[in-house]
């Protein structure tokens, strides 16, 4: 069972992503990527992290994919289709260098030897870890100051959108 | 059926991440290239997810919860920047935003 639905997710993703960055127009990639993070949230559970997979639905396919609709939306892109002209040398070479790099990857892989990974049913304990309860413990109890530096992070990215996308008086 | 080995998903995750570099390195709109990079950082998040059920370590997942926070923050600023770019340029092509060349 598990590994069925290891194949559908895989499936499913790929084919979005792949489409997150080849369509023309920037609304049906931001579809398909929200499709995206919907498998990666049923990967998180299938690793028995459901407050994460629940921390990407909302804050991932809810308010990023919603900035960035937005940001489409509010920008008049009438004349969107023209964007993209000819592809240009670099371009064709960013095609190779990503096939190499896959390439890379997939040679590092196939040596590396099948490590079993447990289905998280079969182990409470191991369901157990990804809650909410353990992941908020260790939050505020061994990882409280980088807490607190995320905190200023985004306070810090608020205080910076807000001046950037503020109308300058002319 | 086979059964699912930590390197399926550390494959899965490095092909998606390819995927994404393809993504900033092929296209010119400046939308999509954020969005690739929305794509790279989420198949970083998998693999910390992957090991840390593989070692039954819990700071794997609290680093995804960072990882989070600092994609959000990327993309907040990041949209406000494109924002700005589009109010004094007209344009998202990549290809036309050389103002700081010379």
């Amino acid at each position: 069972m598990q590994s069925f639905m290891f194949i559908l997710l895989t499936i499913v993703t790929l084919f979005s992503a792949l489409m997150v960055v080849t369509r023309k127009n920037p609304v049906a990639s931001i579809l398909y990527l929200v499709l995206v993070f919907f498998c990666f949230a049923g990967f998180y559970v299938m690793l028995g992290a459901q407050f994460l997979a629940a921390i990407q639905i909302i804050v991932y396919a809810g308010a990023i994919m919603v900035l960035f609709l937005f940001v489409v939306m509010l920008l008049n892109l009438r004349d969107m289709d023209n964007v993209e002209g000819k592809p240009n040398a670099w371009q064709n070479l960013g095609i190779f260098a990503g096939i190499g790099m896959g390439l890379v990857i997939l040679a590092y892989l196939s040596g590396s030897p099948g490590m079993s990974i447990a289905p998280v049913g079969n182990n409470p304990e191991v369901y157990a870890m990804g809650s909410a309860k353990y992941l908020g413990k260790a939050l505020f109890m061994d990882f409280v100051l980088p807490f607190e530096i995320a905190g200023v992070l985004l306070l810090a990215a608020v205080v910076g959108a807000v001046a950037l996308a503020k109308k300058k008086r002319a | 059926m086979m059964e699912i080995t930590l390197s399926h998903y550390l494959l899965l995750s490095a092909v998606i991440f390819t995927i994404g570099v393809v993504g900033v390195l092929t296209r010119r709109n400046i939308l999509i290239i954020m969005m690739s990079v929305e794509l790279m950082l989420n198949s970083a998040n998998l693999t910390l997810i992957a090991f840390s059920h593989y070692l039954q370590n819990i700071d794997g997942m609290i680093f995804v919860f960072f990882t989070m926070t600092v994609a959000a923050a990327e993309v907040g600023v990041g949209l406000a920047i494109v924002m700005t770019i589009f109010r004094n340029k007209e344009t998202l092509d990549v290809a036309n935003l050389n103002i700081l060349r010379n």
